[in-house]
């Protein structure tokens, strides 16, 4: 024991990881177990010795997945480590020479073989064929995985890399890990897919086939017959683009730049899309304007003309889209037009500028990234939305409903779903990297810290007319189309028995109290249930993963910090729908195979919405000052410490809107989500489209409406607890992306 | 406790054949039919024999990839429903097995010669008319008269007024452009198709969306199959179901055993069951109106008659094979949906 008198016990963190480490090779079973997690069955079925639950060291006792024996010498190298010094330089080297070995091959066998054996032509002619094959990492798999990945990291912070802070560097490492494992793998192998002919083999005139294919690029519409989905798609876009961005800029100014009144109400507005279930705008839409509508019916007998179809296809989406997202132009652009400082206008008008020369002049100008901004938000937003096209499409044929269709049809062309996909993921990713590039962050600015006393002057009056007319006009019709949906969950059978009922609130909801205690009779408890539960597993995971991420993004700086940043945010600009492909395609096969669980729902809402916590993360933390954490580190607390016991507590304004926030979206999401349900797992939002599907809409509406109201207890929950700056701030940033 | 353990025995058998006999009593059933008729099928068959049912519905298409991609590793063991095509393409295959059922003489003609033009690798368990629906009181305010023949549906006072799905994505559609084909001829078939498209005011994603938009009201005239049309006229909507003059295609709903299913032996129980009486007049209990394979089965009043209604001899091996299929699709992309509405 020849070891120097200074030598301090190993530190906590490593011991813990060696042991999980260990732990997970020797006790837990190694793969994925087919009752699915929380089924601890296999305790008492031949565990540890069957094949199916043993743990990696019993399979290779047994001469059996001889693969996973190398692993037995990267988990045994640490130990060397606990003996030594943080600071000997072999301490570091054992580390991440251990974790790099334990992890790469853990990734390269999990790749390399699944379960038809080998993966690859390469390997079976090298080595032979396997003979055997494996299934999905399960508990083992996982934590010994972990295990490896913070040896790694604690192996790269002993050398010295961010001041040696361990968690730090554990946090970086992790996120990265569990981005590039949920966001980017996926999309990869989905671009892959799009380039596979029907034998399985790879090749370009596949994809050029698939890409060059007249339903996606083809400008008949401009001879009579019908245009490319891809057209129909920017085409469509650029409109609701630039009408929301119109409709938002009226809604500020009347409130921020007139005497109206009524300011709070209208303010109201910016809460509708985020709870807003997908499809019932345009359930509404139908039951009022659609070939049998109320209103196209009383229009038809008032002026005598026969009733169209003109609502299908593009008049409708745009209509259905101009009314979900306006409230994001607006949200946006309150900020914007409230940032305008007070003291430009004052002094153009101290230079004699009349009311509108200075709004022409100095206001508008000083707007115009917002403008920019909203319009962007409105464009990808109507890019990724699938419940209105759904509905509404007619024979107008967008990119996200075409995606679906091309897996769920009778195509089952997984091939053009990934083409069409990555059309729209360069469409939004174009319009994500303008935003970000050509924009930055201005678009964001509120009251900046200078002198901006002064009040904003009112509007001009020849224009203030007009923009109340537009902006009170379309919130009376927005009004209207929110009463519609209560009233339609209300009648028996909308346009042929418009007696009023509560039969289908009864009918999804009803509940029976017996001895037992209570049963849950109605058709729709089973898909609320597990809804509230996959959003109550996820919204925590979310905020979290978003938390410690904007932490990293404030406090820390290390190398390649902008590419982190762009790698997490990036989610934010991927539509439903290429989430849902490409998580089919990446998750259905080992390593990681976890379609049609539980799970796959939760890891797709947590990387849905982690760019939501992530930018409320920064929009607090930036607020704090980076003293409080330095005196933190001084007194002697070690990072971790300081994030938990400084950081968070005075972030939980921001932990609880990233909470609601994704709680809500999980709620709402449908586009990913119908890819992703199973029977046992059935969300409520394809529960709806389901009923939709049967002409059930008055089921369909009453659970739409109750899930309003559920969610608008959260939000308003949440306005109590922070009040309501903190909640225009999070949805600024939170709103902008679709279901 | 009971169910736990023998769930966890029938997961154990894939890999300890041994035990093969002992304690299988499990299936996994891949349905294609509407959710909640798969859900009652799994149901009564569990309360029938005691066996547990494992449901996966999808789609027929999906289900035929999902058989296909799991040919190596076979994880399901009966699959039941949906239309006859995908059933037909895995048997030509080899993706199911041959059975004889000891029911099959309770069957319809049809039901059989299903099964024989696959080498007994599928059998029929319903069928379905091709035909079409209308809402009445569109009908009437329009003042359009009552069509009762396919040609009908191509007079230009429809125009506007009939919507049917899009081939390429819904088998019912294909179904439709196969039947004009054989009834018409191809040349006068597609010539038919484009005088349909100048009416079609949508082509649908779904096979059955045309007759529920009819039912709601937000469409005259649907190109269905008939069971789906009947649905709607018995939830209470305004619809009529046509069974036109010319003849018509229809579609088999098919039942298969996977090809080496784990569990092979409760397939065949459930195969069997499947054509029983019993169990084929669950479909009453959930509005499905399409004609059992069992003659002893009971069907629905509202239910189009068969026996008035001209079926034509579909050809199931030549328009279900996949390069027919590509054919006849490709020509309606280049000749008939790229022209002027």
């Amino acid at each position: 024991m020849a070891q120097s008198p200074d030598k301090k016990a190993a530190p906590p963190v490593l011991i813990f990881w060696i042991i999980a480490g260990w732990v997970g090779y020797c006790l837990l079973p190694w793969y994925m177990l087919e009752d699915g997690l929380l089924s601890f069955a296999w305790l008492v079925d031949g565990y540890p010795f069957d094949e199916d639950y043993a743990p990696a060291l019993f399979l290779i006792a047994q001469g059996e997945k001889l693969w996973l024996a190398p692993l037995v010498a990267a988990l045994a190298l640490p130990l060397f480590a606990l003996r030594r010094p943080k600071s000997d330089p072999l301490y570091a080297r054992m580390l991440i020479l251990s974790g790099a070995l334990g992890f790469g091959w853990l990734i390269a066998q999990g790749f390399g073989i699944g379960i038809r054996g080998f993966n690859f032509d390469w390997l079976e002619a090298m080595f032979g064929d396997l003979g055997d094959r494996q299934f999905g990492m399960g508990y083992g798999g996982m934590i010994t995985a972990s295990a490896f990945l913070f040896l790694l990291t604690q192996g790269i912070a002993a050398r010295g890399a961010i001041n040696g802070d361990v968690f730090v560097v554990s946090a970086i490492g992790g996120v990265i890990a569990i981005v590039t494992a949920f966001v980017f793998f996926p999309i990869a192998k989905m671009l892959f897919a799009a380039f596979v002919t029907d034998d399985g083999a790879y090749s370009l005139s596949v994809f050029a086939a698939k890409f060059f294919d007249n339903r996606l690029w083809g400008l008949g519409c401009l001879a009579g017959a019908r245009c490319g989905a891809a057209w129909n798609s920017l085409f469509l876009a650029i409109l609701v683009g630039l009408i929301t961005t119109v409709l938002g800029l009226c809604f500020a100014l009347v409130v921020t730049r007139s005497g109206f009144r009524y300011k709070r109400a209208i303010r109201a507005l910016t809460v509708l899309p985020i709870i807003t279930p997908p499809f019932v705008i345009g359930l509404a839409l139908i039951l009022l304007f659609g070939l049998s509508g109320t209103i196209t019916v009383f229009v038809a007998d008032l002026f005598g003309t026969q009733p169209t179809r003109w609502l299908y296809g593009m008049p409708g989406v745009l209509i259905a889209q101009t009314l979900a997202f306006t409230p994001i132009a607006f949200l946006v652009l309150i900020g914007v037009v409230e940032g305008v400082s007070p003291s430009m206008e004052e002094a153009a008008q101290t230079l004699r500028a009349n009311r509108w020369q200075t709004f022409r002049t100095v206001s508008l100008p000083l707007m115009r990234p917002g403008l920019a901004n909203a319009f962007l938000l409105g464009f990808i937003e109507s890019m990724a939305d699938f419940g209105n096209p759904l509905v509404l499409g007619g024979n107008f044929d967008v990119l996200s409903t075409e995606i679906f269709f091309a897996i769920v049809g009778a195509q089952y062309d997984q091939g053009r779903a990934a083409v069409l996909a990555m059309v729209l993921l360069f469409f939004t990713l174009s319009a994500f990297y303008a935003q970000r590039v050509w924009l930055g962050k201005k678009s964001y600015t509120t009251v900046s810290g200078k002198g901006d006393a002064g009040v904003h002057p009112l509007m001009p009056n020849g224009l203030a007319i007009p923009v109340m007319g537009v902006a009170l006009g379309w919130a009376l019709f927005t009004a209207v189309v929110y009463a519609m949906i209560i009233y339609g969950s209300v009648v028996e059978l909308w346009g042929v028995n418009n007696s009023l009922t509560f039969k289908h609130y009864v009918t999804a909801f009803s509940v029976r109290f017996e001895a037992e205690g209570i049963r849950w009779t109605g058709a729709a408890w089973d898909s609320f249930w597990t809804t509230i539960t996959i959003a109550a597993i996820a919204a925590p995971l979310t905020a979290a993963v978003g938390l410690v991420t904007a932490y990293l993004l404030t406090r820390q700086s290390f190398a390649g910090k902008n590419a982190f940043e762009f790698g997490t945010m990036l989610s934010f600009a991927i539509p439903g729908t290429v989430i849902g492909v490409s998580y089919i395609l990446a998750f259905n096969v080992p390593p990681i195979e976890i379609t049609g669980t539980g799970i796959i729902l939760v890891i797709s809402f947590i990387f849905r919405n982690m760019p939501v916590g992530v930018r409320a993360g920064i929009a607090s933390m930036s607020q704090l000052d980076k003293s409080l954490d330095e005196s933190s580190l001084t007194l002697g607390a070690n990072s971790w410490q300081t994030f938990r016991r400084v950081i968070l507590p005075l972030l939980r304004p921001a932990i609880l809107a990233a909470l609601v926030y994704s709680f809500v979206r999980a709620m709402t999401a449908i586009s990913a989500v119908i890819f992703l349900v199973s029977a046992e797992y059935d969300m409520a939002t394809s529960y709806i489209i389901g009923r939709v599907e049967n002409n059930d809409y008055g089921l369909a509406i009453a659970y739409s409406t109750t899930l309003i109201f559920v969610m608008l207890t959260a939000v308003g929950l949440l306005q109590f607890l922070v009040g309501r700056v903190q909640i225009g701030r999070r949805t600024s940033f939170g709103a902008g992306r679709s279901s | 406790m009971k169910k736990v353990t023998t769930t966890l025995a029938g997961s154990l058998l894939a890999l300890s054949a041994s035990m093969t006999a002992a304690q299988a009593d499990k299936l996994t059933f891949y349905c294609s039919a509407q959710e909640d008729w798969c859900q009652l099928m799994a149901r009564s068959f569990e309360d029938a024999t005691g066996i547990d049912v494992n449901m996966t519905r999808k789609s027929s298409g999906e289900t035929f990839a999902q058989i296909r991609a799991e040919s190596s590793n076979p994880k399901g063991d009966v699959w039941w429903g949906g239309t006859g095509d995908p059933h037909l393409q895995a048997a030509e295959e080899g993706l199911t097995m041959e059975y004889v059922s000891p029911m099959r003489d309770q069957l319809h003609d049809w039901a059989i010669s299903q099964a024989e033009s696959a080498g007994n690798r599928t059998i029929g368990i319903y069928s379905g008319a091709l035909g079409y629906g209308y809402n009445t009181d569109l009908l009437a305010a329009n003042n359009l008269p009552e069509p009762a023949c396919w040609k009908d549906l191509l007079k230009p006072e429809y125009k506007g007024h009939v919507q049917m799905a899009n081939p390429n994505s819904s088998g019912t559609a294909y179904t439709t452009l196969a039947s004009m084909v054989q009834i018409f001829g191809e040349e006068d078939g597609f010539d038919f198709m484009k005088g349909l498209h100048a009416n079609v005011n949508q082509y649908t994603k779904s096979g059955s969306a045309p007759i529920k938009a009819a039912g709601r009201g937000e469409n005259t005239i649907g190109i269905v199959f008939m069971h789906d049309a009947v649905k709607q006229a018995v939830s209470g909507f305004p619809v009529k179901v046509v069974a036109p003059c010319e003849g018509t295609g229809y579609e088999i709903g098919s039942m298969s055993i996977i090809d080496g299913a784990r569990n092979e032996e409760e397939a065949k129980k459930f195969y069997d069951w499947a054509l029983s009486t019993d169990a084929q007049n669950l479909a009453l209990q959930v509005n499905a109106f399409q004609v059992p394979s069992n003659k002893g089965a009971d069907t629905s009043e509202s239910a189009p008659d068969m026996s008035t209604i001209k079926l034509i001899d579909y050809d199931f091996k030549k328009y279900g094979s996949s390069d027919e299929r590509k054919r006849l699709l490709q020509k309606w992309d280049e000749d008939v949906s790229v022209l002027p509405q």
